[in-house]
């Protein structure tokens, strides 16, 4: 079973790591995976992109045309990727700076302020780490303890970050499940 | 009684392919002599140039590696960087290293490349017959440039020696020439130095030397030492640019 | 050591230096630069060297300088670079230098893009420099392979004296993938006594060593040539690297397909499995030597009724593997370039045309 998530938003939002934690924790799990990025100019100051897939077998083609899923943190990227979403799938919208839906009724629409959740657990800056655990607590890609090992990893460095990203973690899987 | 004058053991038996008067054979001579002295031949790389120089490989009896034009200075660094303890040197025409080279010795220079570069300044490209090389001197009739170099066209001609000596890191930059016996014995001097700062991890070490070519000027060996002293010296002035801190 | 998630980029430095090359050159350009960041930090960790070039002229000279004095030595680049370096190259194919060399594709022609692409095809195979010349090439199709491949390159490079050539695409170079390492490679000493100016001292010899490519006369440039084609043509018969996917089922229609765009048939060839169509493909895995005598095998199975080069260039390949079908079946052609990578839905629709 392949399953693929678009991470994107401004430069600086953090999604690059996004999709870099998921996929170290799939790794962890045993699964097949890849990580692609965007690196085009708009690396520069514009939109950051990035594309997990995540897999039991060996992964053929590292893009699509058509991603199951989709965490959008601005609204750009929202509406150029929202109509790629395969029917099913996610997309989760950072509502606190989106004022739009996705427009799709084929897809599971999830609407999370996850900067003001995060600004609430302590720092906004860990509002990447809200949308992927909302994502991850909804979607069940992989395990969510396993995505939490990783976020410690990702922050071994910042240790004293790690409790407010535990608490980001928390906040985000409840807003997923409300 | 002994020797008082012999080969150097790092020069070959070959007869060189060099023109009738040409200088190459001094200059080549004075490096054999240096490693010799120095005692480096089991441990010197030369390298070739592409110019009149291009077969030097065969007048040595240590190890030589042939460049492509103008990039001597970026292979040198490939063996310094690799293996410091060789004894590494370009020898280079003004073709060569002024033109199409210039950007591999500028910045071998800058990063303080402990090789030694000999640089042989007779103003023309001599293998391709005798065509304006950037040091070409203004007016000077070459191939190229046959009414005479305008440098309202082409620019004034270059000095090495004093480019490299501008930059901040430390080096040896040195110009002699080898017009006469009194110059020779300077240009050896130079020369021991240059490898010298080499040998001891100093530096860059540079040294320029004034030349001549005789069939491409169109004169005869001596005429061509005589208006290389009344012309080029004058530009090209003689003497250590820049010594090491 | 277990997986690790990696960038292809620093997962290829971190392989050289497991293959026990600690001399690395390079000129920064993007896709690849991350090569040159990671080993600018790693190589002072484990004893290397690392120096960035004032050009990629300067960095093909560095490393010719460095293998021909019988150290081993590699640099990366992408495109416009391997054009720069194409001078270098042609030198060191002349010289026999066992340099390792990865280009990491990205679009042309001129400037072109930044993005992934496979373009270089014809560079890397055919020549790219001047003279009678061929480089092995490797084309890594994840990041496992690409370390693998890098750990491979510089013994093969050195087997044979003859620069060996990664080809690999931004894709290769920019995405993550869990990776394994294998174990330093355990290499014996470089023999190269023989030719390399390592210094007689180092050889304990009386007898200089000159690497040279000029040959004024034309036998001795004959000979060298005539040497050089039987190296090539030993290659040919002893390198040939490739990967045959589903082509014990019936296919109609054979995939030939190499690097990232060879992923992309891969989940081709299962999509149509499951709608009960089969399709064949074969991996080059080395595009010099090329596996022309397995497509052409594959090609002439009864049910095999056409062949396909899927590719991210204008259609490079497909002249080899038309060269070496032979006109036995019909051989088209698709791809994309830019750096729009083929998506499976894209292909399937062509296969479906044939």
């Amino acid at each position: 079973m392949q399953n693929e998530v678009i991470f994107a938003g401004f430069g600086g939002q953090g999604v690059l790591s996004c999709g870099k934690i998921l996929a170290h924790a799939a790794m962890e799990k045993g699964l097949e995976v890849v990580w692609t990025p965007s690196y085009g100019p708009e690396m520069r100051g514009g939109t950051a992109y990035c594309m997990v897939i995540v897999s039991d077998k060996l992964i053929g083609s590292p893009v699509t045309r058509n991603p199951h899923n989709l965490v959008a943190m601005n609204r750009p990227s929202l509406e150029k990727y929202a109509p790629m979403v395969k029917p099913g799938g996610i997309i989760l919208i950072n509502s606190s700076i989106i004022s739009i839906g996705s427009g799709r009724d084929d897809v599971d629409e999830l609407m999370i302020p996850v900067v003001d959740i995060a600004q609430n657990a302590g720092s906004a800056r860990a509002a990447n780490i809200v949308a992927l655990s909302a994502f991850v607590a909804r979607s069940k890609i992989i395990d969510f303890d396993l995505l939490r090992e990783s976020v410690k990893e990702e922050f071994a460095k910042k240790e004293k970050l790690i409790p407010i990203n535990m608490k980001a973690m928390d906040e985000g899987k409840k807003a997923a499940e409300n | 009684m002994g020797k008082t004058f012999k080969k150097p053991e790092a020069l070959s038996d070959k007869h060189t392919h060099y023109c009738p008067g040409c200088t190459h054979g001094i200059i080549h001579r004075l490096v054999a002599e240096v490693i010799d002295e120095l005692g480096v031949r089991g441990r010197t790389v030369g390298i070739a140039p592409v110019g009149c120089a291009v077969l030097a490989h065969n007048y040595f009896t240590f190890d030589f590696q042939e460049s492509a034009h103008g990039r001597s200075p970026a292979m040198a660094t490939g063996i310094k960087r690799v293996r410091p303890d060789l004894i590494v040197f370009t020898y280079q025409g003004d073709g060569d290293l002024a033109s199409i080279g210039i950007g591999e010795i500028i910045h071998s220079a800058n990063r303080g490349e402990k090789f030694t570069t000999i640089f042989v300044n007779n103003t023309v490209y001599g293998m391709t017959g005798g065509q304006m090389a950037p040091t070409t001197m203004p007016n000077q009739h070459t191939s190229t440039s046959p009414y005479g170099r305008d440098v309202k066209n082409t620019g004034m001609p270059l000095k090495m020696a004093e480019l490299l000596s501008a930059l901040e890191t430390p080096a040896y930059i040195a110009r002699e020439t080898v017009l006469k016996p009194k110059y020779v014995v300077k240009a050896k001097k130079a020369i021991k130095k240059a490898f010298t700062y080499q040998v001891e991890n100093k530096c860059f070490s540079f040294v320029e030397i004034v030349s001549t070519c005789p069939v491409n000027w169109g004169l005869t060996p001596l005429e061509s030492l005589k208006w290389a002293e009344d012309n080029l010296l004058p530009y090209y002035k003689l003497g250590e640019y820049k010594i090491p801190e | 050591m277990g997986k690790v998630l990696m960038k292809g980029n620093e997962a290829i430095g971190e392989a050289a230096i497991r293959a026990g090359c600690l001399n690395y050159f390079a000129y920064p350009i993007t896709p690849q630069s991350e090569i040159a960041e990671y080993l600018s930090r790693r190589m002072p960790e484990v004893g290397g060297m690392f120096l960035q070039g004032e050009s990629e002229v300067a960095v093909s000279y560095m490393i010719f300088g460095a293998t021909a004095c019988g150290s081993r030595a590699f640099t990366t680049s992408s495109s416009p670079g391997i054009s720069l370096m194409s001078e270098g190259i042609s030198y060191m194919a002349a010289a026999q230098c066992p340099a390792v060399i990865v280009n990491i594709m990205r679009g042309g022609p001129g400037l072109g893009g930044i993005l992934p692409a496979q373009a270089d095809y014809f560079q890397a195979t055919k020549g790219g420099g001047h003279g009678d010349y061929r480089l092995i090439v490797l084309a890594p199709a994840s990041i496992q392979e690409a370390v693998e491949m890098v750990m491979t390159a510089f013994p093969l490079a050195e087997k044979y004296r003859n620069p060996v050539m990664i080809l690999g695409d931004g894709m290769i170079g920019q995405m993550m993938e869990p990776v394994e390492f294998p174990d330093h490679l355990k290499t014996e000493p470089l023999n190269n006594d023989k030719w390399a100016t390592s210094g007689m001292d180092t050889r304990k010899s009386d007898k200089n060593n000159i690497i040279k490519t000029l040959f004024l006369e034309s036998k001795p440039l004959e000979d060298l040539n005539i040497f050089l084609k039987a190296k090539f043509d030993r290659i040919r018969r002893e390198e040939v690297r490739y990967e045959s996917y589903n082509t014990d089922s019936d296919y109609k229609t054979l995939i030939v397909s190499y690097g990232t765009m060879s992923r992309v048939c891969r989940t081709v060839v299962d999509n149509l499995k499951e709608e009960g169509i089969e399709v064949g493909m074969i991996r080059p895995r080395t595009l010099f030597p090329f596996p022309g005598k397995a497509i052409r095998q594959a090609a002439e199975k009864d049910t095999c009724k056409n062949v396909l080069s899927v590719e991210m260039s204008m259609g490079q390949m497909v002249e080899d593997v038309q060269l070496c079908v032979q006109g036995k079946r019909p051989v088209r052609w698709y791809g994309r370039c830019g750096g729009d990578i083929p998506t499976p839905e894209e292909i399937i629709d062509v296969i479906k045309s044939l």
